[in-house]
């Protein structure tokens, strides 16, 4: 038997609150905890107020989080305190942004956007900085002749391109993917996806794949963890998520997908989520998702479930099972 | 069947610093009675220019009709002036946008906005005003209307006020309504909420739906009849079957294949188009396509390519169908459930 | 169409299978331009923010040069031409003492434009750093020095100028202080709110995750992002600076005989207004259209330089 490898990143549990006023506290991210194997893609997927941006912000310490620890490579990284540590989790710890139009900087050609990191990290000679640079482009699809081009000349995918190739330009091992085809045309969005995975494999890269549409996730993840208002209502392997679902939002989540197959859609089983989905603003100490639950239970509105393992690295939070 | 709209040989542009942007190269189609017509393309295939072209919501300068009519009920749109297309827009033609946020005015209150167009359209008189707005409420699935008829826009969610965008767009029982990518910046569960709403009142009421979308997850799920459009061109039309399983174009088959679905085997890779739309500053003699088919062929770069017709509805724009083409079956992802057995 | 002539003469080898072509799937085929060529082109197109510019500019070619080449010095007294009017002599006439006014005009040029200018940049500077760093820091020190902002806006800034001018010596150096003490506040609130909006940018994020330090951030991201609009408020600050030294010279306390501005001659002209009118118009109308032709140039700016409009025409 092999010893299980320690996981890359540990999220153990997470809270990011913020206060909006003396009476208001908006809870992001709740009690969050999960892991993600080295050369793993975990996906994060939730509707909006879910919390997913935040915990993938607070996972590349854009936001130091109210409570909880991330564990990178065996260190907790909000412990990191001099700039010599800090830099060291730049280099290793990156973010792709979901949208192209304001993830690069306007007045910046794709050379300087592409090089910043580079120049940061290293010390390079011009020539070299060039050439690796034209290299980050090939991998990304681009050539030399866009470097010194502005980004408003680029089209969404090519922007997000561009994204992935300043990303990718200081070498790290774990990449934050927030949404990162959302914003993109169809068959663009393949493009991207097929590019990450490719640049997965080539460069053992590591990802945590933010995104609300769940077929998409479940092309790319290994493991996949869905959220809700904050908290994580299931988790497990992609395979097993899908022919598996126990928990009613993940179930509704599936069935409002609308599929590229008029025989399929016109005949699928709905399941119809009634309501609005609520805000995570003072929310109340209980199951998350009790206002929009068909199966919902008076415990529901009592107690917030624990996240049960109740299958091979499967784990859910509902009070049904 | 009942012609509502003809548009044919609609060639709209619009004057730039850099030149002129070709954004709609000749495109024809029509709408019947009844029926939901999807328009489905990626960014700067120039559907949203031919939707808004319908009521001239395009602002000329700098856009201009290179040439082309757009016949609604019989009267030419080109043509109108600025006074009778204001007795056509919202009135007869209807507009969903897909911002919600910025279609309704933030400093007025939702009911009021509702008996606003009610007094607009000139319809009902000032009693029943609120009565009717409350009913329009209601109609859309909005439970406590009375409290939401308060409220601001900024209080509602995106899902409700597009709700209402629907909603106002219905009223007064349009005979067309176009609907701008009025899902897209909605959640997945949301979405599913107001596509059936759509769906619903559209059944009631009877109106045509021209459905304009990247998502051909959407395109399957409403429409009767679907266009597909690149590069400022139709590229291929008929009715959702033919589309999905029987397409004829390289594009819409790559489209096709690019998509990941449920149904995807993980560790299947997606077959994505390569490349990036045209820029239509400059826009090529030939196929737009061309440059990311894999079966162009010499003739796709230079000439562009008739209509051809595969069955009365079915319709594709593409040299693969002369008779000097060799013979390529179009990879098929999709098979209709009767086939398979 | 003539498609019916064309699909008849088609011939077989145009059918050869070519497949994708790689260069062309990713051209772009606008042109390339950076934000200040693409500024340019808007300026020449807008014709009435470009003839305000080219108003400005011979003004100020005039105030270097034609004080010094005229043949009259700008103090000289000449008690036989007193209060001529204009003559092919004295292109604006004399004044009082016998001075020639087209020499003073364009001196007194020098020193209103040159005050309203460096003012206006001195004040830009500062209160642009206090702004920018209160917008990107927030928290405790943008509420206080926002607060500050706050209690000196509701100060009148011309008493403030007149105590600083009753303090110290009249003169270009003593006037362009007492408008800075009070004219930086502008700049920081417009500054702060400008740098405030970009920071929630995705791209700083970026830089942020990339390890970019927040000076870095401020210099290499920020401040080229609102250049633009920082020379727009210079542009329509200016004005304002002008008519400030012409008031203070006016009420006697700014510039100093025998160095002479507008505001000085305007206060020379108020007295013949009765008798010799164009001593006042002239230095008045010089005022007027500066002030004017700075603030049209400064609406033409703000369109020509706003970065949202930038490649969607």
């Amino acid at each position: 038997m092999e010893t299980k490898k320690q996981p890359l990143v540990q999220v153990q549990n997470l809270s990011k609150y913020f206060k909006l006023s003396k009476n208001d506290i908006l809870k992001a991210v709740d009690d969050v905890s999960f892991e993600i194997n080295d050369g793993e893609t975990v996906g994060l997927v939730g509707e909006s107020g879910c919390g997913k941006s935040t915990t993938g912000r607070c996972l590349v310490r854009l936001y130091e989080p109210t409570s909880g620890k991330v564990i990178y490579d065996g260190k907790d990284i909000f412990d990191a305190k001099s700039k010599k540590d800090k830099m060291e989790l730049h280099k290793n710890i990156q973010m792709i942004f979901q949208n192209p139009y304001s993830s690069l900087n306007p007045r910046m050609t794709v050379k300087d956007i592409v090089g910043e990191g580079i120049r940061l990290h290293e010390k390079v000679g011009e020539k070299e900085l060039d050439d690796r640079i034209e290299e980050l482009l090939k991998a990304v699809g681009l050539n030399r002749d866009h470097m010194s081009r502005f980004s408003h000349e680029f089209s969404g995918g090519q922007r997000q391109r561009i994204g992935i190739a300043r990303a990718l330009s200081v070498d790290p091992k774990f990449i934050v993917c927030d949404e990162p085809i959302s914003a993109l045309d169809v068959s663009i969005q393949a493009q991207v996806l097929n590019m990450l995975k490719r640049l997965q494999r080539e460069r053992g890269l590591t990802y945590l794949f933010i995104a609300h549409d769940l077929s998409v996730v479940k092309y790319i993840s290994d493991k996949i963890v869905v959220m809700y208002l904050g908290m994580i209502m299931e988790q497990a392997d992609a395979e097993e998520l899908y022919k598996n679902p126990c928990h009613p939002y993940t179930k509704a989540l599936l069935s409002a997908i609308p599929e590229a197959d008029p025989d399929i859609v016109r005949n699928k089983e709905r399941i119809k989520l009634k309501g609005e989905i609520p805000s995570p603003i003072n929310p109340k100490e209980c199951c998350r998702f009790v206002e929009r639950c068909s199966y919902a239970k008076p415990i529901c509105s009592e107690q917030i479930p624990e996240l049960k393992t109740i299958d091979t690295n499967h784990k859910l939070a509902c009070h049904l099972y | 069947m009942d012609k509502i709209l003809e548009v044919n040989n609609l060639k709209f542009s619009f004057k730039t610093y850099g030149g002129i942007v070709q954004s709609v190269r000749g495109v024809s189609f029509d709408v019947n009675k009844g029926e939901i017509v999807g328009i489905v393309g990626e960014s700067g295939c120039g559907k949203s220019v031919t939707a808004q072209c319908l009521v001239r919501l395009n602002p000329e300068p700098p856009g201009f009709f290179e040439e082309g009519s757009i016949k609604y009920k019989g009267k030419e749109i080109t043509e109108m002036s600025e006074k009778e297309l204001r007795t056509i827009r919202g009135v007869e033609i209807g507009f969903i946008f897909q911002d919600p946020m910025t279609s309704l005015n933030p400093t007025m209150k939702v009911g009021k906005q509702i008996e606003e167009i009610f007094i607009q359209r000139k319809l009902y008189n000032k009693s029943e005003l609120k009565e009717k707005a409350l009913e329009i409420l209601k109609l859309v699935g909005i439970s406590d209307g009375e409290r939401r008829y308060n409220q601001y826009p900024h209080e509602l969610s995106g899902g409700m006020k597009q709700r209402i965008m629907i909603a106002i767009a219905l009223v007064g029982q349009p005979s067309v309504v176009i609907a701008d990518e009025p899902t897209t910046s909605l959640d997945v569960t949301i979405e599913a909420q107001i596509l059936d709403l759509l769906k619903d009142l559209q059944n009631k009421t009877k109106t045509s739906i021209i459905l304009i979308t990247h998502d051909l997850g959407v395109i399957a799920k409403m429409c009767d009849r679907v266009l597909v459009m690149y590069g400022g061109k139709i590229v291929e039309s008929g009715n959702v079957d033919d589309i999905f399983y029987s397409t004829r174009h390289p594009y819409t088959s790559g489209l096709l294949g690019s998509i990941a679905s449920l149904e995807t085997k993980r560790g299947v890779e997606l077959s994505p188009i390569e490349g990036t739309p045209p820029d239509l500053f400059s826009p090529p003699p030939g196929c737009p396509f061309a440059p990311r088919c894999q079966y162009a062929m010499e003739i796709c770069y230079n000439k562009m390519p008739p209509e051809y017709e595969i069955s009365k509805e079915h319709k594709t724009v593409c040299w693969l169908e002369h008779e000097y083409a060799p013979d390529i079956k179009l990879p098929c992802k999709i098979r209709k459930k009767s086939e398979v057995s | 169409m003539d498609n019916n002539y064309e699909l008849k003469n088609i011939d077989k080898s145009e059918f050869r299978t070519v497949g994708k072509n790689a260069e062309k799937m990713e051209s772009i085929t606008r042109p390339n331009l950076t934000y200040w060529a693409d500024a340019w082109r808007r300026i020449k197109k807008n014709k009435v923010a470009f003839i305000s510019l080219m108003v400005i500019i011979v003004y100020i070619i005039m105030a270097i040069f034609a004080p010094m080449l005229s043949k009259y010095d700008y103090t000289a007294v000449d008690s036989s031409k007193m209060n001529q009017f204009i003559s092919s002599e004295h292109w604006f006439g004399t004044d009082e003492l016998g001075r020639d006014l087209w020499v003073r005009v364009w001196r007194g040029a020098r020193v209103s434009l040159t005050i309203g200018f460096v003012a206006t940049v001195m004040n830009t500077i500062v209160g642009g750093l206090i702004g920018g760093i209160s917008g990107y820091y927030g928290g405790a020190l943008d509420t206080f020095i926002m607060r500050v902002i706050d209690v000196m806006y509701g100060i009148p800034s011309l008493i403030v100028q007149i105590l600083v001018m009753v303090v110290l010596k009249p003169g270009v150096k003593a006037l362009i202080i007492a408008m800075c003490i009070t004219g930086w506040i502008g700049s920081a609130r417009f500054v702060r709110g400008e740098v405030y909006r970009l920071k929630e940018q995705d791209f700083v994020d970026a830089a942020k995750v990339l390890g970019v330090s927040n000076f870095t951030i401020i210099v290499k991201h920020l401040i080229p992002n609102i250049m633009g609009l920082i020379i727009t408020n210079v542009t329509m600050a200016v004005p304002g600076a002008i008519f400030s030294e012409a008031f203070l010279s006016y009420i006697g306390l700014g510039i100093a005989p025998p160095e002479c501005s507008w505001g000085v001659l305007t206060k020379t002209g108020v007295k013949m207004l009765r008798v010799y009118p164009y001593q006042l118009f002239i230095p008045a109308f010089f005022i007027c259209t500066t002030m004017l032709a700075l603030n049209l140039l400064g609406d033409g700016l703000r369109d020509a330089l706003d970065p949202k409009l930038r490649g969607t025409e």
